[in-house]
């Protein structure tokens, strides 16, 4: 018998951790997602979102910690079918063509979409009888992603979806990819592009040294971040003691050029001009969300009084 | 049923191999008609040379057809593709079994073609031979199957193919295959008789001369096939977990 999952409870991680020998790759994260949210996992490399969706569908074992989909733990999520997954990894299985490969993972759910609608949905109409082994870099993406989605699952996981196509690929992509949430599924991205953050996803979590450092929609995470950056050249001056300075949230060298991330840019200014007033070609900006993406994963304790490799 | 499905692109993927035509069952043939041809009319052991030599052919071809897939599940592996698989409701068991069917299959066409070559060149035996000339060779390949399975879950795709065919070379060699005993008594036959390929050489004898195929035979197999299964199964999740 197959089931379909109960609206209510959405996916949840609680208390999740898993370390790789010394490396602590995530760390206590705890997250919510209500059923038919679409939420892009945010970070730079190193971050800790593979690991955070190897552990949502039970590929990867966490140290400690919880995670239910659709209440309940992975392994019977993913047997029920409830769970489709575009991971970074992995070409399509060879001396098999397109469409087989796609009827292949279709054969696996209880209830699929026929094989030719998913072809239509990703733009794989037109090599559908193409070997697996002649596809380009931008068709194999493409295969994945109908692979993905042949299953008709109710949770959608993709891994960097679009790290490895062109910017017209990504742009069909998400073009695809917005048919699908508007079927109310529930999709969960990792990314570490920005605009495709800000742009498909109701919410965004931000992720940085296997911690999530920010939640919320775009323009909640910008205002989180600080609204105001002040840039100037100020050469020789400690990074430590710029963020020390009242109304700096962080700061960062780039060379003489330092960026103050400031929760008040007003009191940080003139703080700024009274203890350097070497200070020159200063600048006040409004918040971005680069900025704020910069800011937020670059203030993990490790590495708070030299952020400029993080930000690099 | 979704291991249908499963099963039949499983083996559709294995036909598709152009190295199972080159190597896993073209070359036993080459062989055999290369070597048994030019003997015909040779005597050898009381029986003619080709029956002699299509049943030491047939062992060690059943002994390669049988591992040959092995060396697939690491390239599937290595390809990514297989933790794809495994984000579907696709059981660990159905994957398994497909395989062993598939691994079978594999086996079973590498005989019929090398009997079917053997009858071109005379041999002549009852169909309650051929039969169970087939049917050992197959019983006895199984602990063959299993260690290509932990090979295949286990090692990287490069290490495959030299651990397959030196697993497969060692066996044979232990066990006789090559028309030859390094021992006929001693410690070493002792261990000798413990490896599956020295009762599969039995085998052709048994049916062949009308010999014995011991009760030891199967019990060597089964604690071969009893011991290893538990170890494939643990390979296979292992092999789940990412590295």
């Amino acid at each position: 018998m197959t089931t379909t999952p109960e609206a209510g409870p959405g996916i949840v991680l609680s208390g999740l951790a898993k370390s790789y020998g010394a490396v602590r790759a995530v760390r206590d994260v705890d997250l919510v997602i209500a059923p038919g949210e679409t939420v892009a996992l945010l970070g730079p490399n190193g971050a800790g979102k593979t690991t955070t969706i190897d552990m949502m569908i039970g590929l990867t074992k966490p140290d400690s910690g919880t995670v239910s989909i659709f209440g309940s733990p992975p392994a019977a999520a993913r047997q029920a079918g409830w769970v489709g997954a575009m991971l970074q990894t992995g070409s399509p299985l060879d001396h098999l063509r397109v469409r087989e490969i796609v009827t292949l993972m279709a054969s696996y759910y209880p209830h699929p979409l026929p094989v030719d609608d998913v072809l239509q949905m990703t733009g794989a109409t037109e090599f559908a009888r193409r070997w697996t082994s002649k596809l380009s870099g931008g068709q194999a993406q493409r295969v994945r992603f109908a692979a993905a989605l042949v299953g008709n699952p109710d949770l959608l996981l993709l891994d960097e979806p679009t790290a490895s196509i062109d910017v017209a690929g990504r742009r069909d992509f998400w073009q695809a990819m917005r048919g699908v949430t508007a079927q109310g599924k529930t999709v969960v991205f990792a990314t570490h592009y920005l605009e495709e953050a800000d742009a498909y996803a109701d919410r965004i979590v931000l992720m940085s040294g296997g911690q999530i450092v920010a939640d919320g929609p775009a323009t909640e995470i910008k205002a989180q971040a600080g609204s105001r950056t002040i840039r100037a050249t100020l050469p020789g001056v400690d990074v430590g003691a710029l963020a020390a300075l009242p109304g700096v949230r962080s700061a960062q060298r780039h060379g003489d050029a330092v960026v103050l991330s400031c929760s008040d840019a007003d009191v940080a200014l003139s703080a700024l001009l009274r203890t350097f007033p070497t200070a020159r070609d200063i600048e006040v900006t409004g918040g971005s969300l680069e900025e704020a993406f910069l800011e937020l994963t670059a203030s993990e304790p490790d590495s708070r009084h030299d952020t400029a490799e993080a930000t690099r | 049923m979704s291991g249908a499905t499963h099963l039949r692109y499983e083996i559709l993927r294995a036909l598709r191999n152009p190295m199972l035509y080159a190597i896993t069952l073209g070359l036993p043939l080459v062989l055999f008609y290369g070597v048994a041809s030019g003997q015909r009319h040779v005597i050898h052991d009381g029986t003619t040379f080709p029956l002699y030599f299509m049943t030491a052919m047939a062992v060690y071809s059943a002994m390669f057809a049988v591992t040959a897939p092995g060396a697939r599940i690491a390239r599937d592996r290595a390809s990514g593709w297989t933790r794809q698989m495994m984000v579907t409701p696709l059981r660990a068991r159905t994957e398994v079994i497909a395989k062993v069917i598939t691994m079978y299959l594999l086996a079973l066409l590498s005989l019929v073609l090398l009997f079917l070559a053997g009858a071109s060149l005379g041999v002549r035996l009852s169909a309650t031979q051929w039969l169970e000339l087939a049917g050992l060779l197959l019983v006895g390949v199984a602990p063959l199957a299993v260690l290509a399975l932990i090979l295949g879950y286990l090692l990287p795709s490069d290490a495959l193919a030299p651990a397959v065919g030196g697993v497969v070379i060692l066996l044979a060699l232990f066990g006789g295959v090559y028309g030859f005993q390094l021992a006929s008594s001693g410690p070493l036959f002792d261990v000798m008789k413990g490896l599956p390929s020295y009762w599969l050489v039995l085998a052709g004898d048994a049916t062949v001369n009308r010999g014995n195929w011991p009760a030891q035979a199967w019990i060597t197999i089964a604690v071969w096939v009893v011991v290893l299964v538990p170890v494939a199964m643990l390979a296979f999740r292992r092999s789940a977990r990412r590295v």
